[in-house]
């Protein structure tokens, strides 16, 4: 088989926009400074950031796969009126501003916030400053990405194998757990990974609806702008390098499954 | 005790209004053209298609009444059902996929996988128990979907084009099992095909449907004798004529008038073999009544004869033999006369 | 379809750039463009002042950053094209300078000082510093490397007070904003703040003893191609009518 060579134009075209990524990348990796990295990594408030990051980006993907999955199988099996218009509203955050996302998170859900409004003066309970309020904000940028990548996975698959099964005795919730789930598992794989990946690397909407406090609301991310913007630069570097190569090692796990339903 | 189907249904450009009734004596083959509905009726049957209009009742038990509104879900029905294209879960194993109808119904997982080797066993499969289906042949597989469909003991069994994703060789070899396994169903039994061969070998009693709708029911001899539609007629590989009898001639609408046979009267089929009808270069003078002109329009060599396609007052099919061609210099585009005796004509009420 | 080329190109250009212009420019006349980065606490004032420079200065257009004081320190560092550099505290411009990106010395134009911001009507009832600390007020600050959230350190500690904030904002103007949306109960924040605030809040007085005053100082950033219009910027500002103006918006004078 002949192997395709690239037209000069479409190839120095494609070159720089390669380089548009690889360029910070080096940049990050050359002005690290490797010999304090250690040191930097392992001062309390980074662990502290670190340890927060994790559970809070894994603990919003587990919300999003509780929800997020039965709102894709609304959206790719179910015909209703209004469907569009509110598939649209849930993939808002994905092109929202992060902070505009914040922003509306705290209207709806802040302590004077249409339903947080509610919940503080009848339980007194409160999600900006909190963790919660974290996971809330991670959850409401990143769940997006899943709902699209399962609902594609479910409208690709054969259907066919759900009436096969049923016609064997399933029950419908037998059908989903034993047949359409694990049929779409790379899709549910990777509107996972996705997901996770995008409230790992959530900025605005935290630091607006959660505020920034170490331990409790100060993620990775937040760390890193406060230390940019402290005299410590260099750790901040250092963070932000852990940040870029744990989103690198996830995407290139995910590199067959990038484009959408496997 | 009786598997009976009434069902009025759209679907796409499918209009459907279907009823007939299966009993478990006998295996019956719904035969059709493609687009004729025969799938959609099966899934009407099984539960994944809704009926408008009409009943299923099994044993004596409404399954769906658009009356009453009542509706049994599929998985609360007991039939097996085996796809064209079989649908084996492929993440499943072979054996999983057998045991997937018991274990849905409550068994536990042991005794449901040593019911699926069981059934493995039988159909000598064996040794692919822990495969995924994409590791069996064709052949293979349609075993595997018909053990599947089997395992969990249905009281109705329904096939859609089993044969049909298979080369010929294999066909040959997996429908005489299929055979085998159809004949010692205690059920009721409905295979679709659009193969007369397999309608004829596999069938007790052949079903004909066309656009959505029953055109002729009977045993395959019945059918085959006495079709009532050209698709049959041209799948048996008879010439067939409809008209209107009276004294000894049955007239054609808008055609000739043949001359029959025997006194009847009213709406008729009339049937000539290919064989009883000859080709003649200029008019015959002889004893055959029916004498027409025409042009051949194509000719088919099947085995030791031909098949010469004939356009005249009605088109007709003739059966010669390749020296007879020769002889005559047939050629499509020719003119020719062609004769049948009214002894030749097979004439039955429509 | 050359031309749509350059014109494109022209226009993606000209959309680029920072914080938009105040006032319009006349280009091609004496001076250009000044590039100011200022502390958040100086956004209406300096508004204000860029608009009186423009109308005294033709051909000079002032475009304003705003951001806390420390996020302007990095940008500046990391290569941010400004001409001058206002500063809500001495030890951030001491960063600047012993970095090498000022040009002179620094002039300072304006003091200030802090106060207790609440929500309008002061519904918690907050009085003093002491009743941040109360159990139920949630109090927020800004981060200890803004001018703004070292001084309040300070104000706390010397009225020994201890209060954990429950989050650590990157400037003045957040911490306003989570007040207005009564996420928070209290705040620190300049005594500019809260009059720039208006009815949306309230402030209560921090006494003269645990206030701190905060100084502004200015400079010209070194390396900057308008060294002279900016210059003179800094010299209005350090004017009666600039110090006039930073005094209706309750800032203390230099």
């Amino acid at each position: 088989m002949r192997r395709e060579k690239a037209p000069p134009l479409i190839a120095l075209l494609a070159a720089i926009g390669a380089a548009f990524f690889v360029v910070p990348l080096i940049g990050l990796m050359v002005r690290t400074p490797w010999a304090d990295a250690a040191g930097s990594l392992a001062s309390a408030d980074t662990l502290d950031a670190l340890r927060l990051s994790l559970i809070a980006s894994l603990a919003a993907t587990a919300v999003a796969l509780v929800f997020g999955v039965p709102l894709a199988w609304i959206y790719a099996r179910v015909e209703f009126p209004g469907r569009s218009v509110l598939r649209a509203l849930t993939t808002l955050p994905m092109v929202l501003p992060p902070v505009v996302g914040g922003i509306a998170l705290l209207l709806a859900f802040g302590r004077r916030g249409l339903l947080g409004g509610w919940l503080y003066d009848t339980f007194g309970i409160t999600f900006p400053f909190t963790t919660a309020g974290v996971v809330m904000a991670e959850t409401f940028v990143a769940m997006p990405f899943l709902v699209l990548t399962v609902e594609a996975g479910l409208r690709s698959m054969d259907r066919r194998f759900e009436d096969a099964a049923r016609t064997l005795g399933a029950s419908r919730w037998t059908v989903f757990s034993r047949v359409t789930m694990p049929l779409i598992a790379p899709s549910l794989l990777a509107g996972a990974v996705l997901c996770w990946a995008r409230a790992l690397g959530e900025f605005g909407a935290t630091i607006t609806f959660a505020g920034n406090f170490p331990g409790v609301t100060q993620t990775m991310p937040l760390a890193v702008y406060l230390l940019l913007n402290s005299t410590n630069t260099e750790s901040s570097y250092v963070l932000s390098l852990v940040l870029l190569l744990v989103s690198l090692v996830v995407l290139v796990a995910l590199r067959h499954r990038w484009l959408g339903s496997a | 005790m009786s598997l009976d189907v009434a069902a009025r249904l759209r679907q796409g450009s499918l209009d459907l209004d279907f009823q007939c009734e299966v009993g478990e004596h006998e295996v019956v083959a719904l035969l059709g053209p493609n687009g004729a509905g025969k799938t959609t009726l099966l899934k009407a049957i099984a539960g994944l298609v809704p009926i408008t209009d009409g009943h299923v009742r099994l044993d004596g038990v409404l399954l769906e009444d658009s009356a009453s509104g009542r509706y049994v879900p599929p998985e609360r029905r007991s039939i097996g059902f085996v796809f064209q294209d079989y649908l084996l879960f492929p993440h499943l194993s072979v054996v999983d996929n057998i045991a997937f109808g018991m274990r849905a119904r409550g068994q536990s997982r042991s005794a449901a996988a040593a019911t699926a080797r069981d059934w493995l066993e039988r159909l000598g499969l064996a040794r692919y128990a822990t495969d995924r289906p994409s590791a069996l042949s064709g052949g293979e597989r349609q075993r595997v979907a018909l053990a599947r469909a089997l395992a969990p003991g249905p009281r109705v069994l329904l096939l859609d084009e089993p044969l049909a994703a298979l080369d010929a060789t294999t066909r040959v070899e997996v429908r005489h099992d299929l055979k085998r396994h159809l004949d010692s169903f205690a059920g009721y039994r409905v295979v679709v095909t659009h193969d007369a061969l397999e309608a004829m070998t596999l069938a007790d009693r052949l079903v004909v449907m066309e656009n959505g709708r029953l055109v002729q029911s009977g045993t395959p001899v019945d059918v085959a004798e006495r079709p009532r539609s050209r698709y049959v007629a041209d799948l048996v590989g008879v010439n067939l004529l409809r008209g209107r009898a009276e004294a000894g001639a049955v007239q054609i609408a808008g055609g000739p008038r043949v001359a029959v046979a025997g006194a009847t009267s009213g709406d008729v089929f009339a049937v000539v073999h290919p064989r009883a009808v000859s080709i003649h270069l200029a008019k015959p003078e002889g004893s055959p009544r029916n004498v027409w002109s025409g042009r051949a329009t194509g000719m088919e060599l099947l085995g030791d004869r031909v098949r010469v396609r004939v356009e005249g007052a009605v088109p007709l099919v003739a059966e010669v033999t390749p020296a007879a061609v020769a002889e005559l210099g047939l050629h499509t585009g020719r003119e020719v006369w062609t004769s049948f005796k009214a002894t030749d004509v097979a004439v039955y009420p429509a | 379809m050359k031309l749509g080329i350059v014109t494109f190109c022209a226009l993606i250009v000209a959309a680029c750039g920072s914080a938009g212009p105040v006032g319009s420019p006349s280009p091609g006349a004496a001076g250009g463009t000044v590039d100011v980065f200022a502390a958040a606490s100086l956004t209406d004032a300096f508004k204000a002042e860029g608009q009186a420079f423009q109308q005294g200065h033709a051909g000079i257009s002032i475009q304003l950053n705003f951001a806390g004081t420390p996020t302007l320190v990095t940008q500046i560092e990391q290569g941010a094209p400004a001409d001058v550099f206002a500063s809500a505290d001495t030890a951030n411009m001491e960063r600047l300078k012993s970095d090498g990106f000022t040009g002179e010395s620094p002039s300072t134009f304006a003091h200030n000082q802090l106060e207790i911001v609440v929500a309008a009507g002061n519904p918690k009832n907050i009085t003093s510093l002491a009743d941040l600390a109360r159990p139920g007020v949630i109090y927020i600050t800004e981060g200890s490397t803004v001018p703004a959230g070292k001084y309040s350190l300070q104000a706390l500690q010397k009225a020994g007070v201890t209060v954990t904030p429950k989050s650590e904002e990157t400037d003045v103007k957040s911490v306003i904003s989570k007040i207005e949306l009564g996420e928070a109960d209290a705040g620190i924040v300049y005594t500019t703040d809260v009059k720039a605030a208006g009815a949306k809040v309230a402030g209560v007085q921090i006494p003269e003893q645990y206030n701190v005053v905060a100084t502004y100082p200015i400079v010209v950033v070194k390396g900057s191609k308008e060294s002279d219009a900016a210059n003179a910027f800094i010299a209005f500002v350090l004017s009666s009518s600039g110090q006039a103006i930073l005094a209706t918006f309750g800032f203390q004078p230099a």
